[in-house]
């Protein structure tokens, strides 16, 4: 059997750099597999997140050969073998220790966005071709891999102006549901600053879920957002058939 | 108390947020009590998020004949009626209510035609009974108790591991545990804890949990004095991958067969049709693990020692609809197109019917303050656990625990801290850094689960189990010696020294259980002792500590109310 080499993060957010680990290759295996065998034989204290190793909690993202993803699910046959295969952990976060980083800040995102919210009185029947677009958002396992590559967090460290775009696909889900009486479009506009995105479409390619972020999920957001603040008629009429209350 | 320690007080401590913990959290909160919730993962990230195929509730939505009798009477024949009746009758009884909740604040599942949930069949389930999103079931369920509780003001100790139950005399009076970020410790006062940290199955090799599942709950609560029950019944799923050999263990979910998926061996042969003729493939879990260790046993395995399983003779795209996470799973970890040809797929150590022995209405363990619910907990499965049942149970005895444990905070005076005992407690998690030159928990985690995987597996002799706990002994002695290196800031390799020693007093009790049980029933397989012995389906195994030991005794199970009996009657004689 052969081997690999892996250069590895090894630090903390003052201090660190990529540390060399030979690891013989088993057929099928993934950078994850990979990354348990340096903690069993080489390092057991390397700082690794994963969970399920099957690409459903989001638990596993890390940079691999400068390509945000879920190790879990990357293949290491994938890559030329006689190079060794770099793994950092996501930029857009702060590191904690080696491979794991501080993604504390997307759960505070996440508290400011109102639950779903019935409208009074609704009749529980919805029909499958009525939700078959939001169960598209409600696929999202949380990997944060999106929030790692957009721009406006990688590069602006924008963290206090903006969303990013696992919230506007949680928005979606939640302003695209059948039942639901709320409105989040003010909430989009100000406090998760919708607008700052430019629709690069770099969250799109890397979600492991193949969800449409921008497709499907924030060009209509920020359709409505116009909707309601520029063109308040359009926004009425669709309030009108929606019956959709603003968020408190 | 010395101020040594960061120290939170709650009403009602809940640890684990999976399903169970989310839920209970949700109804203390509800009943007004102030809830923290502690987690070894982030948030959303538990076992309960890898639920695939569906949570069962008796709705009639698409087979109208269904009712909460019938969903009992499958509970039960499943369980090989060693299940708690009276869990199994709140569970039938409120199983709808709890999906329904779950739609009304915000779940999306599949849809029927008239626009209602859409349920499917699965194994030993008499009707189309599993609610379900695709085959991601348990997604939905998390994201939408995750949000409702963050919402209401839950407090979150993420990445948090509690290592130590606190007592004030007998009651229960908080938690010990530690930061995994940075190994700072940090103490818990609360009135009540509920605990739902779920299952074991890290203690085998080949397994479908993930790295949380060690037991901790369960070896908590028996160090805090409570007992244990039917620890001897540890379910293997049938369908796990076998190939390639990074992914063995996977699960691949029973929706495969919901859907039609059909099983055969290397001769092309339906083998199910010698096993169980009438339910074939949806047969319960523990005789389609056996039907294929046995061909596999006896030389009708696959290429990778599994079976064939194949769901290419539906049209692809229902496949990719009903099943997409199956679908991109083989493609992508095993280069197999499944609405082309065949997975290939073994037994896989999956589920523990056993834990806390906790009273059926109440969720109360025998320690005062202390509740378990979902996968900790005893009871409801019995010897056997249905697929979708556990989903179920979750919210179910969640809200109960989470109600009872709320009533008991109000009714009872703050406990006090035992400065002595959480400088016990502190000791035992720093020791091993100072132990030098000892093994390293990784080699002695390798050992216990190969020793399990040979010796405590879907069949036993009673030799093997001998041989298995005199193993268990030296690995004992063996985690005295062992050392951790590096710091304590999130450090795995001293996280799972600890874990380790939840693994082995749960595989003692299990081992110890097995050794007892001298029949075969549900997921228990005693080559030794191959049939069902009558007087053995009276008792539940009860486990408890007495002098520092281990102490094992058989309590008879409560009987059955006549109203309740008159609905197995119609199908009893096929227990076996
Ligand atoms: C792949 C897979 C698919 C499944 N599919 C289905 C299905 O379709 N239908 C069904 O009904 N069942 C299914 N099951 C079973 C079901 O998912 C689990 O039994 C259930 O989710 C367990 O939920 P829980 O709330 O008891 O625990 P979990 O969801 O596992 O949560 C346990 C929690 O406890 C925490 N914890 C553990 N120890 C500690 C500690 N020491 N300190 C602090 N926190 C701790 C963990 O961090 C976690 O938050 C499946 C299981 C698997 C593995
Ligand atoms: S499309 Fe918008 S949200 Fe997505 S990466 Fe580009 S800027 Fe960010
Ligand atoms: S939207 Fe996709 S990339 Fe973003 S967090 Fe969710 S699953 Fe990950
Ligand atoms: S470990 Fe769960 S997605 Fe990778």
């Amino acid at each position: 059997m052969s081997d690999a080499t892996l250069k590895i993060f090894r630090g903390t957010r003052e201090i660190g750099a990529t540390v060399d680990y030979r690891v013989p290759i088993a057929p099928g295996m993934v950078v994850l597999d990979a990354l348990h065998y340096v903690q069993s034989h080489l390092a057991p204290d390397l700082a690794v997140r994963w969970n399920c190793k099957a690409g459903k909690c989001g638990s596993c993202s890390a940079e691999v050969n400068g390509r945000p993803r879920l190790t879990c699910k990357t293949r290491m046959d994938t890559f030329p073998q006689d190079k060794p295969i770099t793994i950092l952990p996501m930029k857009s976060f702060p590191v904690i220790k080696d491979l794991v980083t501080d993604v504390s800040w997307n759960y505070k995102v996440n508290k400011k966005i109102p639950p779903f919210q019935p409208r009074a009185g609704v009749e529980w029947r919805m029909y499958q071709e009525d939700i078959d677009r939001v169960q598209e958002f409600r696929k999202c396992i949380e990997c944060f891999l999106c929030q790692n590559v957009c721009h406006v967090l990688r590069d602006h460290d924008k963290q206090e102006q903006f969303g990013g775009p696992r919230f506007f696909v949680r928005v979606a889900g939640l302003e695209m549901h059948p039942l639901d009486g709320l409105q989040r479009t003010g909430l989009l506009k100000t406090e998760l600053g919708i607008g700052l995105c430019n629709i690069t479409k770099c969250c799109t390619e890397v979600c492991p879920e193949d969800i449409h972020i921008t497709d499907n999920a924030i060009i209509p957001l920020k359709e409505r957002v116009v909707d309601d603040f520029y063109d308040p008629l359009l926004g009425l009429v669709r309030k009108i058939r929606n019956a959709k209350e603003p968020a408190k | 108390m010395n101020g040594k320690y960061e120290t939170h007080e709650h009403d009602v401590l809940v640890i684990g947020a999976g399903g169970a913990g989310l839920r209970a959290a949700i109804e203390a909160l509800a009943q007004g009590a102030s809830v923290g919730v502690v987690c070894k993962s982030l948030l959303g990230k538990a076992h309960t998020v890898m639920a695939e195929g569906g949570i069962a509730a008796a709705m009639a939505n698409v087979d109208e004949a269904d009712d909460w009798r019938a969903h009992f009477r499958d509970t039960i024949r499943g369980g090989k009626f060693l299940n708690n009746w009276r869990m199994a009758q709140i569970h039938a009884q409120e199983s709808s209510e709890r999906v329904r909740e779950l739609e009304q604040w915000g779940a999306l599942f599949d849809r029927t035609k008239d626009g209602r949930i859409l349920q499917r069949a699965f194994g030993g389930h008499t009707f189309k009974r599993l609610c379900h999103v695709g085959d991601r079931t348990g997604l939905e369920m998390i994201r939408t108790l995750q949000d409702r509780g963050v919402q209401m003001g839950f407090d979150v100790y993420m990445e948090c591991a509690i290592t130590r139950l606190l007592k004030d005399g007998d009651r229960l009076a908080g938690a010990f545990g530690y930061w995994r970020e940075n190994g700072r410790f940090v103490v818990f006062k609360a009135k009540s804890v509920v605990l739902a940290t779920g299952g074991i199955g890290k203690a085998w090799p080949i397994t479908s949990n993930s790295w949380e599942y060690t037991g901790d709950g369960m070896a908590l609560a028996y160090d805090a004095g409570a007992e244990l029950m039917d620890m001897e019944f540890v379910q293997f799923h049938p369908t796990g991958m076998v190939w390639p050999p990074g992914v063995q263990g996977i699960l691949v979910t029973e929706a495969v067969r919901g859907e039609g998926g059909i099983l055969r061996n290397k001769t092309g042969e339906r083998f199910m049709e010698r096993y169980d003729p009438k339910r074939m493939e949806l047969s319960t879990r523990d005789v389609v693990a056996r039907a294929i260790y046995t061909e596999v046993r006896e030389g009708r395995g696959t290429e990778h020692g599994g079976a064939y399983l194949d769901i290419s003779q539906k049209p692809a795209e229902y496949v990719k609809r009903k099943l997409p996470s199956m679908y991109h799973q083989f493609l992508e970890l095993a280069d197999v197109d499944i609405t082309k040809g065949p997975m290939e797929v073994g037994p896989t150590c999956h589920y523990m019917m056993g834990g806390v022995k906790v009273e059926a209405d109440t969720a109360a363990s025998t320690v005062p303050g202390l509740f378990a619910a979902g996968e900790v907990a005893a009871g409801l499965h019995g010897a056997n656990r249905l697929g979708g049942n556990s989903l179920s149970d979750l919210l179910v005895f969640g809200r109960r625990a989470g109600l009872v444990a709320a009533q008991h905070a109000k009714a009872t005076v703050a406990p006090s801290l035992d400065p002595g005992q959480i400088d016990s407690a502190e000791r035992a998690m720093l020791a091993p850094f100072e132990r030098k030159e000892g093994e390293s928990p990784y080699a002695l985690h390798s050992d216990l689960q190969e020793n399990m995987q040979k010796l405590v597996g879907i069949f036993r002799t009673e030799e093997d189990l001998r041989q298995a706990l005199t193993k268990i002994e030296e690995l004992k002695e063996r985690s005295q010696r062992m050392s951790v290196s590096g710091s304590r800031m999130f450090n795995p390799g001293w996280h799972l020294g600890r874990d380790l020693e939840s693994m082995l007093t749960v595989v003692e009790a299990v081992t110890r259980s097995a050794l007892a049980r001298q029949e075969s029933r549900g997921a228990h397989s005693r080559i030794d002792y191959p049939d069902l012995d009558l007087s053995w389906g009276k008792q539940n195994n009860v486990i408890a500590r007495k002098n520092e030991r281990m102490e094992l005794r058989q309590v008879p199970i409560p009987d059955m109310p006549e109203d309740l009996q008159v609905l197995l009657t119609e199908e009893k004689g096929s227990a076996a």
